[in-house]
């Protein structure tokens, strides 16, 4: 392992300042758009209270399918580029899928709440809805990937292949789908949901809900490279204890005397 | 790169000729799949028919799954993988050779489905050109996306349920399109209106799917192979 990985302090004072003002911006985000989003903006003519789902729903859909995707895509090609390999690209990599799955198996769940009142069913063999759920397919893989016991190296160099390989497949998937879609179909339903023109008051706590979800991501994001960086750490210090233990244990009888002397004093420590 | 190409894919249909593990088990499987799902809809003949591409490519989905996992099983003994690294041979030939083996064998057993789909499920073949294009350009995508997988999958204990899980969901393109170019081949478009032309672009969506993973491997297959 390259020394200079150990010495990575992910957290620098300005960093967890930066870190926390993120937190508590994303949370002064959301709180706001709740706000808004529940008692100051007027209920849909058509949707009612239901309308409300659009500050939620899309903004969450926006950071699973663009942010974080693109984010570890990104990232996994920079890591594959020699010159800019790096295990901070691997570490953002993973961060960013995780964090992309939580939001991805949001998108499904909300989009689910949102379509069993409107259509009248939790699920839609739509396009989107189809190409969502096969991109949180492959999210898993990643993730599964990613579990799978190896060193730290063909590890990174595994799931770099696992993201780029998912990530060439998502246009073929959203075009194949499409297709298949409006070859059954026709009409999508979801176009049909978003033509009503917005209210004043709505397209702005659209926008905040816009910038509470990035800035919600951005601070998970941080704060799950920090805990790969510290179970990385954890992970070799544990090595290192084991090995110090072992040796501890050795030490004894190697260095003094053959004997039964030395074989007690091995009992008693 | 063509010459090692060749050399692979000539180990490897080699060794399928003289073990004939994919023609015994992997084909017989595939068979399987469609009297099982045969017993799935009814003795019925219409729903079957109906189905019938769509349940062919399903078939070979899950047989591809099984002749990749074959073609890197073969690799696993007897430090095969490592004197292929030290062979020398370009890891894009050996990438290519593999699919193309692979490839090669998927094609037997798609015949072998393909008759199976006529004389079980009583489909009529309108356009042989149209299944024959469809099937080798879905053929050469599941080749060598499969390649990719099992190659990424191979060193690794849990290979035998990570391939599918990571295979499957990438080749669902594969699905819908073969599906969707075969209904038209077979007739069993039925209420969709421009029968004629709906073919096509499925077609060149599968040649899409097939042409970004076989230049996907060719790049990517080398440090690949140095990581396990």
């Amino acid at each position: 392992m390259n020394p200079t990985d150990t010495e990575v302090t992910p957290w620098s004072p300005t960093a967890t300042w930066v870190v926390r003002g993120l937190g508590m911006a994303a949370a002064v985000a959301v709180a706001a758009t709740v706000w808004l989003g529940l008692w100051v903006t007027p209920p849909d003519q058509a949707q009612h209270n239901l309308v409300r789902l659009v500050y939620v729903h899309p903004p969450i859909a926006w950071v699973a399918l663009y942010l974080a995707f693109g984010v570890a895509a990104a990232s996994s090609v920079l890591w594959l580029w020699p010159r800019t390999r790096s295990r901070f690209w691997d570490r953002l990599a993973v961060s960013a899928v995780e964090v992309g799955t939580v939001f991805t198996a949001l998108t499904l769940i909300t989009g689910s709440i949102w379509g069993r009142p409107t259509w009248g069913v939790w699920w839609a063999w739509d396009a989107r809805l189809t190409s969502t759920a096969l991109l949180l397919v492959l999210l898993l893989g990643y993730l599964a990937v990613r579990r799978v016991p190896a060193d730290p190296d063909s590890r990174a160099r595994r799931s770099a292949v696992v993201a780029l390989v998912a990530a060439v497949d998502v246009p073929i998937v959203h075009f194949s789908v499409d297709w298949w879609h409006t070859l059954h179909q026709g009409a999508t339903v979801l176009n049909a949901n978003l033509s009503p023109t917005i209210h004043g008051s709505m397209a702005w706590t659209l926008l905040l809900g816009f910038v509470a979800f990035t800035l919600l991501f951005a601070w998970m994001l941080a704060i799950r490279y920090r805990i790969e960086v510290l179970s990385e750490r954890l992970l070799d210090s544990e090595l290192d204890v084991a090995l110090h233990e072992r040796w501890a244990e050795g030490t004894g009888p190697v260095a003094g005397e053959p004997g039964g002397a030395l074989a007690s004093t091995g009992r008693r420590a | 790169m063509w010459r090692d190409t060749v050399l692979v894919a000539g180990k490897d249909l080699r060794i399928e000729l003289r073990s004939r593990v994919v023609m015994h088990q992997v084909v017989p499987v595939g068979v399987l799949v469609l009297v099982l799902f045969a017993f799935a809809l009814g003795p019925d003949r219409a729903p079957m028919a109906k189905a019938a591409p769509g349940l062919f490519w399903v078939a070979v989905l899950f047989a591809s799954v099984l002749a990749v996992q074959r073609s890197f099983a073969v690799e696993a003994s007897d430090g095969a993988r490592d004197g292929l690294r030290l062979s020398g041979l370009d890891p894009a030939g050996v990438f290519l050779g593999k699919s193309a083996a692979v490839a090669v064998q998927l094609v037997v057993l798609e015949v072998v489905l393909t008759a199976g789909v006529v004389v079980l499920y009583g489909s009529h073949i309108r356009s042989y050109g149209s299944i024959i294009v469809a099937g080798l350009a879905g053929t050469a995508g599941l080749a060598a996306a499969g390649t990719l997988y099992g190659a990424l999958a191979a060193g690794l204990r849990v290979r035998e349920t990570l391939l599918p899980f990571l295979f499957l969901p990438v080749a669902a393109p594969v699905l819908l399109a073969g599906t969707r170019a075969w209904q038209v081949a077979l007739g069993t478009a039925g209420n969709v209106g421009n029968v004629g032309s709906a073919g096509d672009p499925w077609v060149r969506l599968l040649l899409v799917f097939a042409a970004v993973y076989l230049a996907l491997g060719v790049v990517i297959f080398g440090p690949l192979q140095e990581a396990s």
